[in-house]
């Protein structure tokens, strides 16, 4: 049976191509990219089956060896795990594709130890997010780390900085997290997440589980970039090759949130978090703060990558956010802007590629509008995404605000719904910009470039990847309704 | 006959026509082909509803979920078809003007005008036919986006400057939208627009309610033109004419005060407006814009400014008119809904002529003019006069509706600010007029009238405005139309 597996096998196809790409690169280094484009489609092809099996059969919970936990190891694949899952392997096929020709010109020679990484960055994204004991998830928590500082060090010449800071921090967070997964072996006794849940009310109002709490959401927090603990992010993906940042950036900080969700919500529960101190409002207040201050931030620049850079900080604000609602509403929300962002942010991280590749830069100060002639079709994808990040209907990122809309209505928290509006109109401040100068002449300049300006599209495997992630923020738009119908299903209370 | 999906398809015909129209970019004679075919299909399947809702009926058509029990719905509901008649209507003789003002100018980037063109009017009609909050967000935020390009479409500084404005009000405004939206919902559990409110079974705290009227004025008040939150409307003037004419006087400014029309009829409806007072917040700043815009229309030497801010008092006339919740007042309010759009649609059009012909933009240019453009200054003088409220334009007749209504409600300071606005009015047009008429023009001698593509539609949009003013019935039974919408929106209470 296939389907009982399906956990293993995802995981398992990231195992086999770490391995597979070392061994064919070595012969043939242009085989690794369309070697890691084949596993992480099997991935994404087994989570998609995995996610409908689930609609239809309900979670898995598989053992490893057959041994039972709590002496062996379980990978649970339920409503949530099989979410994330399918999201980040879809999108990373997306981006891998994508990446062919970027990784030429950005890193050359350097392709079989690149992808060989990517692939066990993933394997250690979907070990984290599948497991279902806290240790074995910081043994994948590390696996995908210590690749992702690689990634990240492959690229300019300040990325290997970037990338030893990221180290340094994120060690520090890791090891917060398993200070914390250490306090509460020493109360429950146990590491398998399950068996923890129903322990912990037992010792509701604990210290240690209080303490352990705060251990692992400031180590985790780290990892998602939830503002204060966001420092690493941005250097990290302006610095670090279009292709690293492009994968890294959307599906990364939401492995660390889904952290969070099994955390808060699953492991402790909302009561447990919230005994001893309201520990969801103040993660839901640095959320806001985060927010704001990514928005604030990505207006500030002039780089195109480190523009979106700030604005993940502040998009991974509204998941957190939505997390700490801790109602139905904002919980659709918040995973529906996982897919949502995920998507935004790797379409416009690759598209970003597509011009350092044409152009040599992402600059959006030197942008003008000769780009809407020589890229139509990139600046069309462009266009739809940003628009879906300012949040317009009828596309998709305008439905993960409205859910959060209503959950924070839900809480009566108008602080939480001043955010989301107040951040909405920075959004389109950041990205109309852009629009702006790449569909308008300069007044300044003149009319110069435009009218003799050639079609200069970078090939196909850019163009499709964009333009595939760009039209499915419209689909997803009008599917909504489908996914939010989902996912309220998931949510635990 | 079913007519279930009329309204999707007259949504969508300009839309799909967008798609030609930038094919055919290199063929201008083809592209426009293309627009005005659009509007005569459109035109023609609005029409096709009207006989259902002269009856009082609706024609529904519920698509696909929007979120979950939240349908992306159409009703093509009486006060719907009234307001896509007259968007589509007036989009027709718009595309024939439209095509000899870029021509006569010389504008650049003609397909994304026409292109852009199109979608708002898709928008337009998907704000007529939208049945819930939701819908209607959706093509309010379109209307936005799609008019965007319009306005920044010369691409100068100061229309670029006025496009940051403009997304900045219509932006914010979206937003409250959304935050008003999803009150309601948390609060009744629907967004539908129902006759008679959203409210009835509910009880909610005076200042729950209170704001949550403010958070909706804001949403649609910033497209209605309703001070202090009109600056968007003057700046947007930076738009070629044709845009001003149909957008800033028809199309986005009437969705504006459409919706102002939906959220107290069909969100509040007029019992909970009563009892909670809301409508007095209304009635008070539609008060003080009528006022104001009219003071400071004297002060503009640009005639699309002045126009512009005629406009914003204009609009707070309609506004009046819903806001004094009595059923002739409301008939008011929504026959000037069409009565300001045949107007003022005549009087930008005439600006767009003379700018196109003369090169003139100050009305202290205008000397003398009427010997040369004839045809344009008689129509610039019915609309002008029908503005003021001069019978038997049809100004007259909404006005003399608004009046009636406010002296059935009991009220008269609402009659004293009509009689001071129409005396503004006049102030503010007749000097334009006597410039035209009677002062000597200088240096006019080699020029005459705007090519008849300007001509003819300045004429017969003139002529519609005195028709209406006539018989008032004339056209698609507009009047009996008014007084339906209007009386549906008062008879919900009883049996």
């Amino acid at each position: 049976m296939i389907e009982s597996h399906l956990p293993a096998y995802i995981a398992l196809t990231f195992v086999l191509f770490s391995v597979l790409i070392p061994v064919f690169g070595l012969w043939r280094s242009e085989l690794s990219q369309p070697i890691a484009v084949l596993g992480s489609g099997i991935a994404a092809a087994f989570s998609i089956y995995g996610f409908i099996n689930y609609l239809s059969e309900g979670s898995i919970r598989y053992f490893f060896g057959g041994w039972e936990p709590p002496i062996g190891i379980e990978f649970v694949y339920d409503g949530l795990s099989g979410f994330f899952v399918l999201v980040i392997n879809v999108v990373a096929f997306f981006v891998l594709i994508h990446s062919h020709h970027i990784a030429k010109r950005e890193f050359p020679g350097k392709e079989m130890p690149y992808y060989a990484l990517a692939m066990l960055m993933m394997l250690g994204f979907n070990g984290m997010i599948l497991t279902g004991d806290l240790f074995n998830l910081y043994v994948f928590l590390e696996i995908a780390s210590l690749s992702g500082y690689a990634l990240i060090a492959i690229g300019e010449k300040q990325a290997p900085y970037a990338a030893f800071r990221y180290l340094i921090i994120g060690t520090a967070g890791g090891t917060l997290y398993l200070l914390g997964v250490g306090f509460l072996y020493t109360v429950t006794g146990t590491l398998n997440i399950i068996d923890m849940t129903a322990m912990l009310p037992m010792l509701y109002e604990s210290n240690a589980v209080f303490a352990a709490l705060i251990l692992m959401i400031v180590g985790i927090g780290v990892k998602a970039a939830l503002f204060p603990m966001h420092g690493w992010l941005p250097d990290s993906y302006t610095y670090s090759s279009s292709t690293s940042a492009a994968l890294i950036a959307p599906i990364g900080t939401k492995v660390a949130a889904y952290i969070l969700f099994r955390i808060i919500l699953w492991l402790f529960g909302i009561e447990i978090t919230d005994a001893i101190a309201p520990l969801s409002y103040i993660v839901g207040v640095l959320a806001c703060i985060g927010i704001l201050y990514g928005s604030i931030m990505a207006i500030a620049q002039t780089e195109m990558k480190r523009m979106l850079a700030y604005s993940s900080v502040s998009q991974i604000g509204y998941i957190i956010m939505g997390l700490s609602l801790a109602n139905p509403w904002g919980f659709a929300g918040a995973l529906l802007h996982v897919l949502n962002h995920a998507i935004m942010k790797a379409c416009l991280f690759m598209i970003s590629g597509q011009l350092r590749y044409k152009e040599g830069h992402s600059d959006i100060s030197r942008f003008d509008d000769s780009f809407r002639k020589k890229y139509p079709w990139t600046m069309a994808s462009f266009t739809i995404a940003a628009i879906s990040m300012i949040g317009l209907p009828p596309l998709a990122g305008f439905f993960s605000k409205w859910y959060l809309v209503l959950g924070t209505i839900d809480n009566s928290n108008w602080l939480f719904l001043g955010v989301i509006l107040v951040s909405s109109l920075l959004n389109a401040v950041y990205f109309f910009r852009v629009l702006e100068k790449v569909y308008m002449m300069n007044p300044d300049k003149g009319q110069k470039e435009a009218s003799d300006a050639k079609r200069n599209e970078p090939s196909a495997s850019m163009l499709w990847p964009t333009g595939i992630l760009a039209l499915s923020l419209i689909v997803i738009g009008f599917a909504n309704a489908v996914i939010v119908g989902i996912l309220l299903n998931i949510f635990p209370l | 006959m079913d007519l279930s999906f009329v309204p999707l398809l007259a949504i969508l015909v300009s839309l799909v026509a967008v798609v030609p129209i930038m094919l055919s970019s290199a063929k201008p004679n083809l592209r426009e082909f293309w627009t005005i075919l659009a509007g005569v299909i459109k035109f023609g399947l609005v029409l096709l509803l009207l006989p259902v809702a002269l009856q009082g009926d609706s024609v529904e058509l519920h698509l696909v979920d929007l979120a979950p029990g939240i349908p992306l719905a159409l009703k093509a509901d009486p006060l719907g078809v009234y307001f896509a008649i007259i968007a589509s209507g007036l989009w027709i003789f718009t595309s024939f003007y439209s095509i000899g003002y870029v021509r006569g100018a010389g504008e650049k980037k003609q397909t994304r005008y026409f292109a852009s063109f199109a979608v708002c009017l898709s928008a337009t009609i998907g704000i007529a036919f939208s049945a819930n909050l939701i819908t209607f967000l959706l093509f309010y935020e379109m209307l936005t986006v799609a008019t965007y390009p319009l306005v920044i479409h010369n691409e100068k500084k100061e229309a670029i400057n006025a496009g940051r404005k403009y997304l900045a009000f219509t932006l914010t405004a979206g937003l409250l939208l959304v935050a008003a939206s999803a009150l309601v919902y948390h609060y009744t559990g629907t967004l539908d627009f129902t006759p008679g409110g959203v409210f009835t079974d509910v009880e909610l705290p005076h200042t729950a309610m209170l704001l949550l009227f403010i958070l909706f004025l804001g949403a649609v008040g910033v497209k209605a033109g309703i001070m202090p939150i009109h600056g968007w409307l003057p700046a947007a003037m930076a738009a070629p004419t044709p845009v001003s004419a149909l957008l800033h006087a028809v199309a986005v400014v009437k969705s504006g005060v459409f919706a102002i029309t939906r959220v107290v009829g069909y969100v509040f409806g007029v019992d909970v407006m009563g009892d909670y007072g809301l409508n007095d917040i209304l009635i008070v700043l539609a008060g003080f814009t009528i006022i104001v815009a009219s003071l400071i229309a004297f002060n503009q030497d640009n005639l699309k400014r002045r126009l512009a801010y005629s406009t914003v008092g204009h609009l707070s006339y309609i506004v009046l008119g819903v806001a004094l919740l009595t059923p002739i007042g409301m008939t008011g309010g929504i026959m000037h809904i069409a009565a300001h759009a045949t107007m003022k649609i005549t009087l930008f059009f005439c600006a767009g002529a003379i700018y196109v012909n003369l090169h003139r933009t100050e009305i202290s240019n205008l000397d003398g003019i009427a010997k040369v453009m004839p045809w344009t200054m008689g129509a610039f003088a019915v609309g002008s006069m029908g503005l003021a409220g001069i019978p038997p334009i049809n100004g007259f007749f909404s006005k003399w509706n608004l009046a009636l209504g406010s002296l059935e409600g009991d009220m008269i300071i609402p009659v004293i600010i009509l009689v001071i606005s129409g005396i503004l009015n006049v102030g503010y047009f007749f000097p334009i007029l006597y410039r035209a008429y009677f002062k000597p023009g200088k240096g006019l001698e080699k020029y005459g009238e705007a090519s008849p593509l300007m001509v003819v539609p300045i004429v017969i949009t003139a002529t519609l405005s005195l028709l209406f003013g006539l018989f008032p019935n004339l056209f698609f039974n507009f009047f009996d139309l008014a007084v339906d919408i209007s009386a549906s929106l008062f008879n919900t209470g009883s049996p």
